[in-house]
């Protein structure tokens, strides 16, 4: 068996902290894991791409086409790593754009939702939700990563227990466990 | 602690894999100068000292965020030929820096096992150049080993300490960003707790001609043994059958493996990860049992050259496809869209990809909101003339060479903003302010600031003094009152340190005050000679942490005319429009306050309630 999902946002959303705590509840669940993130000059405001593998895995790179879903924590990343994500995959995305800086002084193109939504649905199933406004109701914007975990795990992408990725959200976000356990439930519910 | 748990599985970063083998093995010693991808190797070191400190207890090694890697590297040498077992971590560029000692090391030898880790970055994923530091193992004749994965990476570095010791020689562990950045599952094993101390007794270490002529043939003497152990290391090894034949090394290793599953596709595999000396009678032998070969290695044909050169003196008429073949080249990472056609091509298997279409508007990394440097790059373009030049420096403050700045026109390496700024000034006589970062400056600024100095070179050094190394992960730096084992530190002052250098005209800004910034620049401009500005503000990041309470900045609507001068020459991210309205993103935003300099209106004020 071989799953791979790709995390991707923006530096700052908490793309690596949700990857991470897929992997380690994968790892409870006795699963053999292999992730991949970039650090330095790729975090302060830029694009983040951060893959999970499970199963027979060794590289930490996700062959072309072959990622069961695209959880993205803005729409345009979704876009931007749509090749990863196999045609019965799907992309599960966030509806709240965050503007590369530059395209404000008319540097690049932000494409509209429509278009960014169209091309993604040219490619594989999407499902959209709004993340911020739900972590919001959980209590803070900066949950909104653990939203997009909640919702990823009502889609049954994965074969991972829902009681590994509490106890691994526990463990590696202590302090704040419990409004994040809160946004993982909105973000299951936001999934009919 | 979950890195000094023990007995059970963990999944670590490569980089901690590495810290984590390091103690297991008994480390007394470590040194570094922080460079991404390898950066995290020393910075768990550091958490682990820190952490015991607080709770009472003394780590059983010595840990330094040393001022470059040549200092780093010569600290743990003496450490090593003292008898305790050393690692010194560090980019592939940093040794560039080191090499000048290692070379020479080579010749000495050591006594403990010493581990030198070089963390290369194919496709320069934080780096300027991707040079493959594989050539350092054979251009100093060391030993080396190369990873593919966490768990391999484990237990490479405590079997280097081994080798290292048994041949008295540094050993290098090659790493990648792939590795160095994989997450993986990892066995954890016994902590080595036991505290040495080392004891240096006089030998052949004084490199004069005679000793070194007298060394340079043991060391040959050395490597011959080590090509023995390679051919008998359980890091090289033949797995798969078939007549074709594959080769590879390091994270490429992966590629192949899965490739080869995914395309069921068959091949022998030889495996190679103790890669210099290269065991040539395994080679050998598995060259003559395959029909063809592919070899399988990211960047030089390091592998592939002596390989065919194995070939020839075997006489093995064998074909040796890499470089070139398929989608095979020497710039940039492999990944699998480059390794599975290429092996499907290699085994004539069917294998479609459809090419990357889709060309999304970049999102490249920028100073944060409310960075220092951004506000100090604010103030120069404000009074330098338009055709001065820019020589800048390795750091975050390398992003002024995004618009609307454009405060970044040359850079070669840590320190050239300082030399080559000595250099245009000379050779254009045009204005020059070289932007150069605190930790830099201490790294590698230092002789070439004397130099300009000594000769009278006529420009401005603008040193961008945020208290940290921002870029690599916040990791302190001489100029710091705490060093990396949270011990009290002698903090050196780069105000005073310059003016006792003997340059007279010095002056210290806060970047964050506009007007005083401004001026400074122009007395610094005017002045005939060599003046230096040392623009002193923490980094935002560690100031964020440090405050109790969340400030942010709105735009008043009634007084905004649309003028935008903070979106066009400010650029603070943090600053968005939202139709024909300009307003400042309240997540983003990090309260430096700096904007109500910029706004012509008066326009921008604090927010009296701040968002969750
Ligand atoms: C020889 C060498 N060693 C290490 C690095 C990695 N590196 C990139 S930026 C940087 C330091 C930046 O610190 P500083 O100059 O204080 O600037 P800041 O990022 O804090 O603005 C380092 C160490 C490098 N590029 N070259
Ligand atoms: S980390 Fe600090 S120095 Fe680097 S861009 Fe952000 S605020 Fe500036
Ligand atoms: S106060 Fe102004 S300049 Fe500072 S981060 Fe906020 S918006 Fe940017």
């Amino acid at each position: 068996m071989k799953a791979s999902i790709l995390f991707a946002g923006v530096g700052g959303q908490g793309v690596i902290t949700a990857a991470s705590i897929m992997a380690s509840a994968a790892l409870k669940d006795g699963y053999n894991v292999v992730m991949s993130e970039l650090h330095g000059m790729a975090q302060r405001g830029g694009d983040v791409k951060c893959a999970v593998r499970i199963g027979d895995v060794l590289s930490p790179i996700i062959p072309p086409g072959t990622a069961k879903a695209i959880v993205a924590l803005e729409p345009l990343e979704a876009l931007r790593n749509i090749e990863a994500v196999s045609k019965n995959g799907l992309v599960i995305t966030d509806i709240n754009p965050i503007y590369p800086p530059l395209t404000s002084i008319g540097i690049g193109r932000y494409p509209s939702l429509d278009e960014i939504f169209g091309e993604i649905e040219k490619h594989c199933k999407l499902v959209k939700i709004d993340a911020n406004e739900i972590a919001r109701k959980a209590g803070s914007i900066l949950t909104k990563n653990v939203v997009m975990l909640g919702a990823l795990h009502s889609l049954k992408v994965l074969p991972i227990k829902r009681g590994s990725i509490i106890e691994a959200i526990k463990e590696l976000l202590h302090k704040h466990a419990e409004i994040n356990i809160k946004a993982f439930e909105l973000g299951e519910k936001a999934i009919p | 602690m979950n890195l000094l748990e023990e007995n059970k599985k963990a999944i670590l970063l490569g980089n901690e894999a590495i810290a984590r083998g390091a103690i297991e093995a008994g480390l007394d010693f470590a040194t570094t100068y922080p460079g991404t991808p390898a950066s995290e190797i020393a910075d768990t070191l550091s958490i682990i000292a820190r952490e015991m400190k607080r709770a009472g207890k003394e780590p059983p090694f010595y840990f330094e965020y040393s001022v470059n890697e040549k200092v780093a590297l010569e600290m743990a040498a003496a450490a090593a030929i003292s008898g305790l077992r050393a690692l010194t971590s560090m980019k592939h560029v940093g040794m560039n820096v080191a090499s000048d000692a290692l070379m020479t090391y080579a010749y000495v030898g050591c006594k403990g096992g010493h581990v030198i880790v070089t963390g290369d970055d194919p496709s320069c994923h934080s780096s300027q150049n991707e040079q493959d530091n594989r050539q350092y193992a054979k251009f100093a004749s060391l030993p080396m080993l190369e990873p593919s994965s966490p768990a391999e990476a484990k237990e490479m570095i405590m079997e280097a300490f081994e080798l290292s010791e048994k041949l008295s020689l540094p050993v290098i562990l090659r790493e990648t960003t792939r590795v160095a950045h994989t997450r993986g599952v990892v066995e954890l094993g016994k902590i080595d707790w036991s505290h040495r101390k080392g004891n240096f007794e006089r030998g052949d270490y004084v490199t004069v001609p005679d000793v070194a002529r007298k060394l340079h043939p043991i060391l040959l003497e050395k490597m011959e043994r080590a090509k023995e152990m390679a051919e008998k290391s359980r890091f090289n090894f033949i797995e798969g059958e078939g007549s074709a034949g594959i080769i590879t090394s390091g994270v490429a290793y992966n590629y192949v493996k899965e490739a080869i599953d995914d395309l069921n596709g068959k091949a022998k595999i030889l495996k190679l990860g103790f890669t210099n000396p290269l065991p040539e009678k395994m080679i050998a032998d598995f060259l003559k049992k395959v029909e063809k070969v592919l070899i399988v290695e990211e960047l030089e044909p390091y592998l592939e050259e002596q390989i065919k050169k194995i070939a020839y003196e075997n006489n093995i008429d064998v074909k040796i496809y890499g470089k070139g073949y398929g989608k095979f080249s020497r710039i940039y990472e492999y990944t699998p869209a480059i390794v599975y056609p290429t092996i499907a091509e290699f085994l004539g298997i069917e294998y479609e990809i459809e090419e990357a279409k889709i060309k999304v508007t970049p999102r490249p990394p920028i100073l944060c909101p409310g960075c220092p440097h951004r506000a100090t790059y604010y103030a120069v373009k404000q009074v330098a003339p338009p055709d001065t030049i820019y020589p800048t420096d390795i750091g975050c403050y390398t992003l002024g060479l995004l618009p609307p700045y454009k405060t970044a026109d040359f850079l070669l390496c840590m320190g050239s903003s300082v030399g080559s700024g000595g250099g245009f000034a000379m050779a254009t006589k045009k204005k020059v302010i070289s932007f150069i970062g605190d930790s830099t400056f201490f790294h590698a600024g230092l002789p070439a600031l004397i130099n300009a100095l000594h000769h009278n070179h006529n420009f401005t050094i603008a040193i961008l003094d945020n208290s940290t190394t921002a870029m690599t992960g916040h990791q302190p730096h001489p100029g710091n009152n705490i060093d990396g084992m949270g011990n009290e530190a002698t903090p050196i002052d780069i105000a005073s340190l310059v003016k006792g250098m003997g340059v007279k005209h010095v002056e210290v800004v806060n970047p964050y005050n506009l007007k005083a910034t401004k001026e400074a620049f122009k007395r610094a401009l005017e002045y005939d000679g060599l003046s230096v500005v040392v623009a002193k503000a923490p980094c935002i990041l560690l100031d964020l942490k440090r405050r109790k309470k969340r400030i942010t900045f709105e735009v008043v609507q009634e007084k905004c005319t649309g003028c935008n001068e903070c979106i066009n020459n400010f650029a603070c991210p943090a600053f968005y429009r939202e139709g024909d309205k300009i307003k400042i993103n309240d997540a983003l935003c990090t309260g430096c306050g700096f904007c109500v300099q910029v706004c012509p209106e008066g326009a921008i004020r604090r927010r009296m309630e701040v968002g969750k």
